[in-house]
């Protein structure tokens, strides 16, 4: 009797583990029917080499250029947002911190890693903005610079707190032999610490870039509804994420052409991120050192 | 000046730039917590709790949208625990390194990197459209429940893995089953660490709009749920409303909806750390 009850138990704790699975085929099915549904009526090339993105009005344009132009304006913004000041932090908290100063700092960044999206949109429409106007006042309402702004500040804790986990993983052995050769501390995190933890510190990059260009709320708010090919950033451009949000805001039944669209749009946006999440895995994986 | 005193000076500079960097993120969450208290407090009273939202500002409130989210946090957790309890025991306990775990474990850490957005398309298509949920709370909550799942599993996963191997033995010796064994010992002692962790994934969830939007959680509502197979909206997409509309009190109205939801989510935070802190101090291996 127990024999059976663990069996039966143990099918079912396998088939909660199986749901993952399932989720990720479902995701993949999903996107895939109705993308299939979409080329069926939009050729790739248009798709692909098409300038304009207009699903919704005539005449219609499916070009999806100036969607992964304005998902990539605030990406690279972002980028040059968090990435020096992560790694920077991060170095501060591995290398320089006091425990006591960590114990604040730590939560911190975890408190900013947990403020929701919309309220970084918030911040970005009615602080950023206002002061980007200031400095520069033909800035749009809407605008790439004050989505990369806040958007780099939300995948800031991330980067600091994944790259100082690879930092302090560095054995404390190696350091000391290079302050034994009479290295300061500058030159033992930069030319020691960090070279050794360059592998979890790409990885943390390309896994903060991935969030970045899946981030949703904070860019529909800030950068606005209007697919630009600019690389402007004082004009709204549209991410791709935002125009899945403008979509399904508006009443487009099933379907039609504009409801295909946002699979095609999810489709190529789920390829992206999946790519970067299994490359920063590779690179932890190849690239890493081990220390005995 | 000589090569030694160069060196540290520019050490000194350096020091000062890791500094001022880590300083920035404190400097932000200040200035981020300034700008919605300011412009949310005087519109935050009781009448703004107990109000439908309305086209007049004075009138509106935030009820449905704060029944909403407490509704969508309690399915969700209903159905994410025991799921994701499940699949970190099922990993950690019964299948031993097998190609089989290495491909879940691979595909877990996929998910958790696959944007929201795209869990809301997939909640569209499967619960509201193929299984006919419509756009009620359970098609809702149980979107959220797979977008948090991945987060819920590797963290009870960690907690399950700091159980001591020697505890496991001891209940064995005792003669106890696999499951008796897991389900008194190994769960009871895991369970603190896996409650903080899928308190802090909860907390994830109730700041999620997007794949709520998509599966088409309503911006306007004036009831409160009864079932779960009603309509709903939750904070942040109440919040995402009233920063769309131009006129500018309904700016202030978002910023005190703000003030509500991260009062929300800093009380859940705190019970995951209470958690937490008892149980380091009560347990000692």
């Amino acid at each position: 009797m127990g024999r059976l009850k663990d069996a039966v138990i143990e099918k079912i704790l396998l088939a909660c583990a199986l749901i993952s699975i399932l989720t990720m085929i479902g995701i993949v099915a999903t996107l895939l029917f109705e993308t299939i549904n979409f080329f069926s009526e939009v050729s790739i090339a248009s798709f692909l080499f098409d300038t304009k993105w207009t699903p919704l009005f005539k005449p219609a344009h499916y070009g999806i250029l100036p969607l992964i132009n304005g998902t990539l304006i605030i990406t690279i913004g972002a980028a040059a947002v968090a990435l020096p000041l992560g790694i920077l932090t991060a170095i501060f908290l591995s290398e320089y911190a006091s425990p006591k100063f960590r114990q604040v700092a730590k939560p911190v960044l975890e408190i900013l890693a947990g403020v929701p999206t919309v309220v970084y949109g918030y911040f970005a429409l009615t602080f950023i903005t206002p002061l980007l106007r200031k400095a520069y006042p033909e800035t749009n309402i809407f605008n790439a610079a004050s989505a990369s702004i806040v958007v780099g500040i939300l995948i800031l804790p991330m980067v600091a707190s994944l790259s100082e986990d690879a930092i302090r993983a560095v054995p404390r052995s190696i350091r000391e032999g290079a302050y034994a050769l009479g290295a300061t501390p500058f030159e033992v995190s930069t030319k020691v610490a960090v070279p050794a933890a360059l592998s979890g510190i790409l990885a943390s990059f390309i896994l903060a870039l991935s969030r970045a260009i899946g981030e949703t709320m904070a860019v529909t708010i800030a950068a606005g509804m209007m697919p630009r090919l600019t690389l402007n950033p004082l004009e709204g451009v549209q991410t791709m994420t935002a125009y899945i949000v403008q979509v399904s805001l508006g009443d487009t039944p099933r379907g039609t052409i504009g409801y295909q669209s946002i699979f095609a749009v999810a489709m190529v946006l789920f390829i992206m991120t999946l790519g970067m999440n299994i490359a920063s895995q590779l690179i932890r994986q190849k690239y890493r050192e081990a220390y005995v | 000046m000589d090569n030694v005193t160069a060196r540290k000076r520019i050490g000194k500079v350096f020091w000062a730039m890791c500094l001022a960097s880590t300083g920035i993120a404190l400097i932000v969450l200040a200035m981020l917590l300034y700008d919605s208290i300011t412009d949310g407090l005087p519109w935050l009273d009781l009448q703004f709790l107990s109000s439908f939202p309305s086209r007049i500002p004075a009138r509106a409130g935030i009820k449905s949208a704060l029944y909403g989210s407490i509704w969508m946090m309690a399915f969700t957790a209903l159905i994410s625990l025991p799921l994701g309890i499940g699949a970190a025991l099922y990993l950690e306990e019964y299948e031993k390194e097998s190609l089989l775990k290495r491909i879940i474990e691979t595909n877990i850490s996929n998910l958790a990197g696959v944007p929201s957005i795209v869990y809301g398309i997939l909640g569209l298509a499967l619960f509201v459209r193929t299984l006919r949920l419509e756009r009620s709370i359970l098609s809702g909550a149980l979107t959220m429940t797979l977008l948090i799942l991945p987060v819920i599993i590797i963290s009870s996963q960690e907690a399950i893995r700091a159980v001591p191997k020697s505890i496991r033995e001891a209940s064995y010796a005792l003669g106890a089953s696999k499951w008796e064994t897991t389900r008194h010992h190994v769960l009871t002692n895991a369970l603190p660490g896996i409650l903080t962790g899928s308190i802090l994934a909860l907390s994830r969830a109730l700041g999620e709009a997007a794949p709520l939007i998509m599966i088409g959680a309503l911006t306007f509502i004036a009831f409160t749920p009864q079932t779960p197979f009603d309509p709903f909206t939750v904070l942040p997409i109440q919040i995402f409303n009233w920063i769309s509309r131009p006129q500018e009190e309904f700016r202030f109205l978002a910023a005190a909806g703000i003030i509500v939801l991260l009062i929300f989510l800093l009380s859940m935070n705190a019970v995951a750390i209470i958690i937490r802190n008892r149980y380091e101090k009560y347990s000692r291996w």
